[in-house]
C-alpha cells in the first residue's frame, strides 16, 4: 500500500485512478473510432444518459445502489488480502431468500415488517453463502478466487432450479419467474424522486464499512492480518474469526443487494438477478481501491455508464456490449496504473539530505503492497 | 435402448464436450508451469470461439476459423503477459478484468454472427463397426479433440525431457535460480502465457465449431474458470489434464443424459454439477497446512 498519511500520499491516491479512468476514456474513444462511431458523439451519449438531465441521474443514482452494496463484497475481504470475486452468487442467494421470506410472510405482517424479515433474509443468505467461501479458505486452504467465481454458477443454477420449479409462478411463461412479492411490501422511493430505498442501503452500508475498516480495532486487526498472516497470529490475533467475520459481512452487503434489487426493482425472482451487477461490482471495489467511501462516487460515475448501454444502442447502432468493452478497459488501465504508485516523483516525500529514509520506507512499503495483491 | 441409454449418453457427452475442457487446462498448465496464472482464459474462450464461427463463416473454412481463434487467444495473451508482469501488479485481478475486456470484445464482435450458420468442423466416424445408431453417433468424434489428446502426452514430455521445458520449470519454481542460469524469466512467462492462451483460443473454436457447435453468448459458462481448478485437481501434469477433462465433460453430461430419459425436474441443478464436482475436488485436495504437491514454487507469488 503506497502511503497515505501525508498529503501527497494522498494526493497521489486521488489523481491516479482519475487519471487512469481519462486515459481509459482516451483508450475507448480510439476503440470506437476503430469500429467506426464518432467517439465524441459516444461520449456525449454516455454522459447525456447518465448524467444530462436529472430524470437520468436518477437512472444512474438507482443502478449505483446495487453496486455500492455489491463492492464491498471484494472491498472488505481485500483488506484480509483475499480476493473475492463471488458478488453475483451473493446478489442472487440473497434475492432469493429475501423474495422466499416475502412469499412465506405474504400480507400476514405489516409492510415494514416483511421488508425488514426481507432484508434480514437477503443479509444471512448472503453472508453464509460467503461465509462458506471464507470458511474453505481457512480450513481447508481453498483458493477464495476460484471457489467463489464456482459458487456464482452454483447460485445461478440454484436460481434457474427454484424460479424454474418449485417458486415458478405459471403466468410468467417466456421467462419464467418466482410468484411476485405483494405490492404493499416493496420498497419505495425517496419523496419527490423514483429512487428507491436502496440507495439510502448503500450510503450507510459504505459509512458503516468505512467506520468498520479504519476506525475499529476489528478493523485494524483485520488490516494487520492482510498485511501479513504470519505476524498476525503471532501477535494472537484470531486470524480464522476475522476471515469468517469479515467474509460474512462481504457476503451479507451483496445479499442485502440482492434483496434490494427483488424489493425495489423487479418485485419477483428471475434471471434479471444475476444482470452483471456482480462483475461491475468488482471494478467498483478496484477502482475504488477498496475504500468503502471511494465506492460510493465509483459506483455512482459507473452506475451511470450502465445505463448509457441503451442510448448507445438506440442512438449510435452500437452493441449494448460496448460498455462491457469500456468497462474491461478501465479495469485494465486501472491495474496498469496500481504500477505507477511510487513511481512520480511528484507525489514523493523529499527527505532532505537523508535519502535513505526515503528508499528504506519504499521497499517496505513495496513489499507490504505484493502481500496485500 | 432405455435406462442403459444414459451411460451411453454421458459417454458421447464426455467424447464430445470435454475438448474445451482440455485445451483450456493444456494452456493453463503451461501458463502456470511458468509461475503465473491466467484467470482470464474464461475471456479467451469467448473470444476464441466468436473469431473462429466468424471466420468460418465469413470465409466458410473452418479450420482457418481454429487458426484464427488461436490467434486472437494470442492477442488477448499478450495483454495479460504484459500487464501481469508490471510490478505490484496481481495476476489474478489481471484475470478477472480479462475475463471483463474478452468477452466485451467477444460480445461486441459477435453480435453479426448470432443468426447466421456458420461451416462446422468435420467429425470422423469410428462407430461403423456397431449397428447401433447411438453408439455410431456417439463415436463421432472431432479430429480437433485427437489432437488435444495427442498434445497432452507431447506437453508432459516436454515439461520432463527437453531444455525448454526445463526452462519453464526452472522459471515457475525458482525464478532467482533461473536467473542465475541466465535465462530471461520474464521472457520464459511471455512465451508461455501467450502460447496458453493461443491453446485457450483453439478451446473456444471447438465449441462453437464442433460442439455445442454455434456462437451465443452462453457459450462457454465457466468452463476457462474451471480449468484453473482443473489444473489444480491435475496437480501441473499435462496427462493428468486430459483425464480430468474427460471426468468434466462426462460431468457435463450429465444433466442432458438424465433429461433424455425423461428425468428434467433437477435439470439445472446436474447443469451445476462440473461447478459443484470442482469446489468439492479442491475441498478434498487442498490443506491449509502445506502447499500443494506439484506446484509450480513461484505460482502465486509477486
Amino acid at each position: 500500500m503506497p502511503n497515505t498519511y501525508t498529503w501527497r500520499g494522498k494526493l497521489e491516491a486521488v489523481c491516479i485512478p482519475l487519471a487512469a479512468i481519462l486515459f481509459s476514456l482516451l483508450l475507448f474513444g480510439v476503440f470506437c473510432a476503430a469500429v467506426g462511431a464518432n467517439p465524441i458523439a459516444v461520449y456525449g451519449a454516455i454522459y447525456q444518459a447518465a448524467f444530462g438531465r436529472w430524470q437520468s441521474f436518477q437512472n444512474a443514482l438507482i443502478r449505483a445502489a446495487p453496486l455500492m452494496l455489491s463492492s464491498l463484497c471484494t472491498a472488505l475481504p481485500a483488506r484480509l488480502g483475499l480476493v473475492i470475486i463471488g458478488n453475483e452468487g451473493a446478489i442472487v442467494v440473497g434475492g432469493l431468500g429475501a423474495v422466499a421470506i416475502a412469499l412465506a410472510l405474504s400480507t400476514n405482517v405489516p409492510p415494514l415488517g416483511s421488508q425488514v424479515a426481507m432484508a434480514v433474509a437477503g443479509i444471512v443468505c448472503g453472508g453464509v453463502w460467503i461465509g462458506i467461501v471464507g470458511a474453505l479458505r481457512h480450513y481447508r486452504g481453498v483458493n477464495e478466487t476460484i471457489s467463489s467465481l464456482l459458487m456464482n454458477y452454483i447460485a445461478i443454477a440454484l436460481l434457474n432450479h427454484l424460479v424454474g420449479g418449485p417458486m415458478r409462478d405459471p403466468s410468467s411463461l417466456n421467462k419464467p419467474s418466482s410468484y411476485p412479492i405483494p405490492d404493499v411490501n416493496m420498497l419505495g422511493d425517496l419523496p419527490g424522486t423514483r429512487i428507491h430505498f436502496g440507495l439510502i442501503y448503500g450510503l450507510i452500508a459504505c459509512a458503516i464499512a468505512y467506520f468498520l475498516i479504519q476506525r475499529t480495532t476489528f478493523g485494524m486487526a483485520a488490516r494487520i492480518a492482510g498485511g501479513n498472516v504470519r505476524a498476525a497470529k503471532l501477535a494472537g490475533l484470531p486470524v480464522g474469526k476475522l476471515t469468517l467475520a469479515i467474509c460474512f459481512l462481504a457476503g451479507s452487503c451483496a445479499g442485502l443487494a440482492g434483496m434490494v434489487e427483488v424489493a425495489a426493482v423487479h418485485g419477483r425472482a428471475n434471471e434479471s438477478l444475476n444482470a452483471n451487477y456482480g462483475y461491475s461490482s468488482i471494478l467498483v471495489a478496484f477502482i475504488a481501491r477498496n475504500n468503502p467511501l471511494a465506492a460510493i462516487l465509483v459506483a455512482i460515475l459507473l452506475g451511470g455508464i450502465l445505463t448509457s448501454g441503451g442510448i448507445l444502442q438506440r442512438r449510435l447502432e452500437l452493441p449494448d456490449a460496448t460498455i462491457l468493452v469500456f468497462q474491461g478497459i478501465v479495469f485494465l488501465v486501472v491495474l496498469f496504473s496500481e504500477s505507477l504508485y511510487g513511481k512520480l516523483g511528484v507525489f514523493q516525500e523529499k527527505f532532505d539530505g537523508n535519502d535513505r529514509i526515503g528508499l528504506v520506507g519504499s521497499t517496505a512499503s513495496d513489499r507490504s503492497g505484493n502481500v496485500a495483491g | 435402448m432405455g435406462w442403459w441409454g444414459v451411460p451411453l449418453a454421458i459417454a458421447a457427452g464426455t467424447l464430445r464436450g470435454s475438448a474445451p475442457f482440455l485445451f483450456v487446462s493444456l494452456g493453463e498448465c503451461l501458463t502456470e508451469k511458468s509461475g503465473k496464472i491466467n484467470l482470464g482464459l474464461e475471456g479467451t474462450l469467448l473470444t476464441g470461439a466468436m473469431s473462429a464461427y466468424a471466420i468460418s463463416y465469413l470465409t466458410n473454412s473452418p479450420w482457418l476459423g481454429v487458426l484464427v481463434a488461436g490467434c486472437a487467444g494470442m492477442l488477448l495473451g499478450i495483454i495479460h503477459a504484459w500487464l501481469c508482469q508490471q510490478p505490484k501488479v496481481n495476476d489474478v485481478a489481471v484475470g478477472i478484468a480479462m475475463i471483463i475486456f474478452g468477452s466485451g470484445i467477444a460480445f461486441f464482435f459477435g453480435k453479426p454472427f448470432i443468426q447466421p450458420i456458420a461451416p462446422q468442423l468435420p467429425a470422423i466416424a469410428l462407430g461403423g463397426w456397431s449397428s447401433s445408431p447411438q453408439i455410431q453417433s456417439a463415436l463421432k468424434i472431432c479430429p480437433l479433440f485427437l489432437i488435444g489428446v495427442a498434445i497432452a502426452p507431447l506437453m508432459q514430455w516436454f515439461f520432463a525431457s527437453t531444455r525448454w521445458g526445463l526452462y519453464i520449470r526452472a522459471v515457475g519454481d525458482a525464478p532467482e535460480a533461473a536467473k542465475a542460469m541466465g535465462i530471461s524469466t520474464s521472457r520464459v512467462r511471455w512465451l508461455c502465457i501467450v502460447a496458453g492462451s493461443f491453446l485457450a483460443g483453439i478451446g473456444g473454436a471447438y465449441l462453437s465449431l464442433y460442439y455445442p457447435g454455434s456462437w451465443t453468448e452462453r457459450i462457454s459458462s465457466g468452463q476457462g474458470l474451471m480449468a484453473v481448478a482443473l489444473v489444480i485437481f491435475a496437480r501441473w501434469q499435462p496427462m493428468q489434464c486430459l483425464y480430468a477433462a474427460l471426468l468434466f465433460g462426462g460431468a457435463q453430461a450429465i444433466g442432458p443424459a438424465l433429461q433424455s430419459v425423461g428425468i428434467d425436474s433437477y435439470y439445472y441443478l446436474f447443469n451445476a454439477s462440473p461447478y459443484i464436482l470442482t469446489l468439492l475436488i479442491m475441498i478434498l485436495t487442498c490443506s491449509p497446512k502445506r502447499t500443494l504437491t506439484g506446484a509450480p514454487g513461484a505460482l502465486g507469488k509477486s
